[in-house]
């Protein structure tokens, strides 16, 4: 696994013969290039910011690419106060299914790569597929599973769902992890006739917390941020994680444009946040989601 | 120490999760296939065995939603993984000699992965609203400021060609994906190779062309699984910006427009195996050539 995704650029010595004026041309245009895709990029982060600070006066379609004449918070208000309490349910959603399959994932990625057992390999590749089938493949059945054993409905079934569904990418960030732990570290545990769990307590887990942020990181954004589970097994208003009513709320025209921006800024701040503070570890989940060595 | 009193406990804390996945991917599965073979096709469950509702999608052109749906998902397919990869990859190109402030670009580029396809969505709706020139809003308004007004276009909503812009705002997300995965394979190149070809005379551009892009066949193959699995079971995206419309339809969307409106829960359960058997075409092979090259080092 690429845990180190960012080698340090290696400085090019310039070559000999190369007339400068090409050089310079040359490097010129890869920084224009480079700041014309920044802009690319960025520019539907400026209409949404641009919209949320506009009054409902100014709210006005024609002049949505000018900065606001009088900057206000009431778009950001009034999202606050209708998305408020979804966003406390996503809060309640996101905290313990993260938890709890970040752990999970700990203890199998450290049984699949550090304390193998007899066909080890084809379990992690029977947990593996999990990652890849297409969630809609088991949504009917998943309902009216949880609908036949009465299972409690709203936030706990969405986070079980997150849960049970998180293993195999969980599993697989932390079993790449694992596996560059120097062998010999596990078996002097091992000579000291430390037990499994003892090892993992006492040798393993204290050298795990960049793959518990990487994993926890990589949790926290695609549970903040899936609409399908939650669009599947939430039929109660009360209970729609924050996707879920952004839609609802977005989708209807008379919600006024500065209002579906700021909405959809709101909603998106949490996983913003931590990938401004965490972008690096962020950047390693996505390495190992691509289960490239 | 030998035998199962040193591996058993390692395959009982690793059961429950092994169980959990047998029931709720492998078992679910086949309760999905079961669904998709009965006659269920109401709000009451009924359950007798028929084959109806693959043969109503098979061959596509008997049932509209579905043709569409499918339609769709070529053109977005298309547009998505080109878009992507071309862009993804020039931006790697871009980065990989060292550029000043390279971390700060890279955040950049890559920022569009940690928002939602939901509120990404609401964005995008909004800048590719389809009404014209001055009356316009968004890009098409953009365009007529910057006297580009010929550009001004409808967007998602060209009955011919709106699946493809259905893919700007995936090309958006993703471009900065598709660059990490490119860069980390450029800099994967061992130096001296790059270096030997230097020696030799080659020009920059020969030792990209003849010694970098021949080591990035797994890169660009993963590129391409990590894509087609996104593009085929696209939905948040499209709920977002076309919502359960006939000219935005995808196949995700249509089976659950089947199960919430038309509660033809058959039916929903065999567009989504077919997405699973889709998927699994890709990722099977992948999955396990990946394990082998695991295996050899």
């Amino acid at each position: 696994m690429t845990t180190t995704s960012a080698a340090p650029p290696v400085p090019v010595p310039a070559r000999v013969g190369r007339p400068r004026a090409r050089r310079a041309a040359a490097l010129s245009f890869k920084y224009l290039a480079l700041i014309f895709f920044v802009v690319l990029v960025l520019m539907p982060l400026y209409i949404v910011l641009v919209a949320s600070f506009k009054g409902t006066a100014e709210a006005d379609p024609s002049t949505a690419w000018a900065l606001p004449n009088v900057w206000t918070w009431e778009a950001w208000s009034d999202a606050w106060s209708q998305l408020r309490p979804n966003l406390l349910n996503s809060l309640y959603l996101v905290i313990p299914a993260t938890l709890i399959s970040t752990v999970l994932g700990s203890l199998n990625g450290f049984v699949l790569s550090r304390w193998r057992f007899p066909g080890s390999d084809v379990v992690f590749l029977f947990l593996l597929f999990g990652l890849f089938i297409p969630y809609q493949a088991v949504m009917i059945p998943l309902t009216q599973l949880f609908a036949d054993v009465d299972f409690p409905t709203g936030i706990p079934r969405l986070a079980f769902a997150h849960i049970v569904y998180g293993i195999p990418i969980t599993t697989l960030i932390f079993r790449s992890y694992y596996a560059t732990i120097p062998e010999e570290l596990i078996e002097a545990a091992r000579m000291d006739r430390a037990g499994m769990l003892r090892t993992y307590w006492s040798v393993v887990l204290p050298l795990s917390a960049p793959a518990f942020v990487v994993t926890a990181i990589w949790q926290f954004t695609s549970i903040w941020n899936d609409f399908l589970f939650a669009v599947f097994l939430i039929t109660n208003p009360d209970s729609w994680p924050i996707t879920v009513a952004l839609n609802n709320t977005t989708g209807s025209i008379v919600t006024p444009y500065n209002l579906q921006m700021s909405a959809a800024l709101l909603a998106s701040i949490p996983t913003l946040v931590v990938y401004i503070l965490l972008g690096r570890y962020f950047i390693r989940g996505l390495m190992a989601g691509s289960l490239k060595g | 120490m030998k035998g199962i009193r040193r591996w058993g406990p390692g395959l009982l804390l690793v059961l429950p999760s092994i169980v959990l996945i047998a029931v709720f991917v492998y078992g679910l599965i086949g309760w999905n296939t079961k669904v998709s073979l009965s006659d269920w096709r109401q709000a009451q469950q009924t359950t007798g065995f028929s084959t109806a509702a693959y043969s109503e999608l098979f061959p596509p052109g008997t049932d509209p939603g579905w043709t569409e749906a499918v339609k769709h998902l070529v053109f977005f397919t298309g547009a998505f993984m080109i878009g992507t990869l071309a862009l993804g990859a020039f931006l790697a190109l871009l980065l990989d000699k060292g550029v000043k402030g390279e971390g700060f670009f890279r955040a950049i580029y890559l920022f569009p992965m940690a928002v939602s396809f939901i509120a990404a969505g609401v964005v995008w709706r909004w800048l590719m609203n389809p009404a014209p020139g001055d009356r316009g809003t968004g890009l098409n308004l953009l365009f007529d400021k910057l006297g580009l007004g010929f550009l001004a276009n409808e967007w998602y909503l060209n009955p011919t060609w709106g699946a493809a812009a259905l893919a700007i705002p995936a090309i958006w997300a993703l471009t900065g994906y598709i660059m990490a995965l490119y860069l980390a394979g450029f800099r994967g190149v061992p130096e001296e190779l790059r270096e030997a070809a230097r020696m030799d005379g080659a020009s920059e551009w020969r030792v990209y062309r003849h010694v970098v892009f021949p080591h990035l066949t797994p890169v660009t193959l993963s590129a391409l699984i990590i894509l087609g699995h996104i593009s085929i079971k696209v939905f948040d995206l499209v709920v977002a910006i076309g919502g359960k419309q006939f000219i935005t339809m995808t196949p995700a969307v249509y089976m659950w427009t089947l199960i919430f409106d038309a509660r033809d829960y058959a039916k929903g359960a065999a567009i989504a195996t077919i997405l699973l058997i889709g998927i699994s075409f890709l990722v099977i092979p992948y999955m396990i050539y990946t394990v082998r090259a695991e295996r050899q080092t």
